[in-house]
């Protein structure tokens, strides 16, 4: 009963970090367009930045969210204002920017890799940080991890409210939806993709901050989140917001099972799921079509 | 007269120009020693994942990021059968499982649209990796193999061999009308199979055959390595490379991709030499700019210069 509790926490744990990368590539690909194999790079540079801060001027990992967010964001929404927009204007058609974009992302993901492997060097990092134990009902949790969790959840939530209840959030949805008719509506467009891609870059910086608490890192490791995340949006559905957050919850909860059973093979069940997804429902778990 | 006639033609000065140059290739270990002949495999072995990357993801728009896939699924077979196999038929076999696992991957896959095939080829690279790794954690209970040792002279000609053939198919099935029922998947899948051709074989078929040349390649590649465990086979820079170099090259020309990669691996190996930390780094940069800037390739820029140089007498095409 306690082992079910342990592996069904530490899947809510996992997912709500999936969730929040994938919302973040969500936002990337199903708004601006853009499938950004560089999305785990950001994840890296935000757990580095955690890792240095708290390290070596002792700052709280929590007030990190603080710091890390704007630097991504800005990151992200000055690449698509200068690199991206000007590979949607010579582009011809959607799926040529799609195509070319996605070749200028790997262009990025290695330009942001190997910088943060000379800023950081390549080996593995870790710092040790509210590691107390919480018990709850008979079970024990590590007070970093119970952290974690209600921080993705709460994140999650803000940003859900965002999207729902304002008018920025309005103008991505449209955006989301029909980027031409959302412009003749008079929405921004360039600014609304920008600030997605922005949005996105943000997510992951957040991810970052979190997965630096409770896992060791190395500059090496933003491939395996982006492929994560990749997973992600294709089984909650391309484009759809809420369908990415419930994904990478299902996600983080079949990777826990399967870590609980045989460690060696998460990363394999990842791939059996969406290799399976794409077979039966290309559209995914909320997808239209 | 014919003569004039026939050396004027336009196409038989590059024909000279690339026997010479094959003959030159052919010829150069009876008369040089040492460097040469350890570089020159490695641009080889880039030229062959280039140009057969090209041959199907070029006229069909598919972006493929499985190269690494089957260059390792060759790797491995040189691992596996090198020790008891002679050399020719274990070259032969990795190119010829590379080719049975993309009929199979294919089969599953081609279906896939745009960039869902593409995330579905780059995660194939991953998945072999770590079945690879559980496999020989588990069951074999050792890490990495290690790969029959093959001189170097050796190496050359059979990466020579297979380069020259990777290309003579690449121009016979452009000039097919095999090649012209891949042209017109690219443009329009759904027209192409009203008009009677048969898309998935046509994909599958070609998908397969451009996966025997990497394997292949990645088979004689590990004799290089003489070492080898499920990541370094299966590194998916070997995939980013291929395309990179495709592109940078342009996709749209059967020279593009061996000037791309001819360009770019030499590059690779002066900057490992001067800056080893650095050169992904600059490969980043070169990518996006070539991206940014070069939408047709060098291929491109040099028939647009060439065309500014010979002052406009051909159209513009």
């Amino acid at each position: 009963m306690v082992t079910i509790l342990n592996v069904v926490f530490d899947g809510l744990m996992v997912g709500g970090i999936y969730a929040l990368i994938a919302v973040g590539l969500s936002l990337q690909y199903g708004v601006a367009k853009v499938l950004n194999v560089s999305h785990g790079e950001f994840i890296v540079v935000g757990a580095f930045i955690t890792w240095m801060l708290y390290t070596v001027f002792g700052i709280n990992p929590l007030l990190c969210l603080v710091i890390v967010g704007p630097v991504a964001f800005l990151i992200g929404f000055v690449l698509h204002r200068t690199m991206f927009r000007s590979l949607l204007n010579t582009s011809p058609s959607l799926d040529v920017f799609e195509g070319r974009s996605l070749l200028a992302a790997f262009g990025l993901l290695f330009v942001i890799q190997n910088i943060a492997i000379i800023a950081w060097g390549d080996q593995i990092a870790s710092y040790s940080y509210l590691a107390f134990p919480v018990n709850l009902g008979g079970a024990v949790f590590a007070g970093n991890r119970l952290a974690t969790l209600g921080f993705a959840l709460g994140i999650g939530l803000i940003f859900y409210l965002f999207l729902t209840r304002t008018r920025l959030g309005k103008a991505i949805r449209a955006g989301a939806q029909d980027p031409a008719t959302a412009g003749l509506m008079g929405v921004n467009i360039n600014q609304v993709l920008a600030l997605c891609f922005g949005l996105g870059a943000l997510m992951a910086g957040f991810a970052g901050v979190l997965i630096s608490m409770i896992y060791s890192i190395q500059a090496t490791m933003g491939l395996q989140y982006t492929l994560i995340a990749v997973i992600v949006v294709v089984l909650g559905g391309m484009g759809s917001i809420p369908g990415s957050f419930l994904g990478g919850i299902i996600l983080g909860l079949v990777g826990s099972v399967a870590t609980y059973i045989e460690p060696g093979l998460t990363m394999v069940s990842y791939y059996a799921i969406f290799t399976l997804l794409l077979l039966v429902r290309p559209a995914g778990i909320m997808g239209k079509k | 007269m014919d003569i004039v006639k026939f050396i004027s033609r336009r196409s038989l000065v590059p024909r000279l120009i690339i026997l010479i140059l094959l003959i030159l290739l052919a010829t150069i270990p009876l008369y040089t020693k040492g460097y040469t002949i350890i570089l020159l495999p490695s641009i080889f072995m880039y030229i062959i994942l280039a140009v057969s990357w090209t041959l199907f993801s070029g006229p069909t728009g598919y972006i493929s990021l499985a190269p690494a896939a089957f260059f390792g699924v060759g790797m491995y077979t040189a691992a596996i059968l090198g020790e008891t196999l002679p050399l020719p038929v274990f070259i032969f076999a990795g190119g010829l499982i590379s080719f049975i696992v993309a009929l199979l991957v294919g089969a599953l896959t081609l279906r896939l649209r745009g960039i869902y095939f593409a995330v579905f080829t780059f995660g194939l690279v991953m998945f072999i990796a770590y079945v690879l790794l559980f496999w020989e954690l588990h069951v074999t209970g050792t890490r990495g193999r290690f790969v029959i040792v093959v001189d170097h002279t050796t190496i050359y000609y059979v990466m020579f061999g297979i380069l020259v053939i990777s290309l003579l198919t690449a121009y016979l099935i452009r000039r097919s009308k095999f090649g012209l029922a891949l042209q017109s998947i690219g443009e329009n899948e759904e027209a192409a199979a009203h008009m009677g051709v048969n898309v998935t074989m046509v994909k599958v078929t070609t998908f397969a055959i451009s996966s025997f040349f990497m394997g292949a390649a990645g088979a004689i590649w590990a004799t290089k390595l003489t070492y080898i465990d499920p990541f370094i086979a299966f590194d998916p820079f070997f995939s980013f490379m291929a395309v990179v170099m495709a592109l940078v090259g342009g996709g749209g020309h059967l020279f593009g991709p061996v000037i791309g990669a001819t360009f770019l691996a030499y590059l690779e190996e002066l900057l490992v030499t001067r800056f080893a930390e650095l050169y992904k780094l600059i490969f980043g940069i070169i990518l996006v700019v070539a991206i940014l800037y070069l939408p047709n390739g060098l291929v491109g820029l040099i028939q647009k210069l060439w065309r500014r140089s010979s002052g406009g007498q051909h159209a513009d095409t």
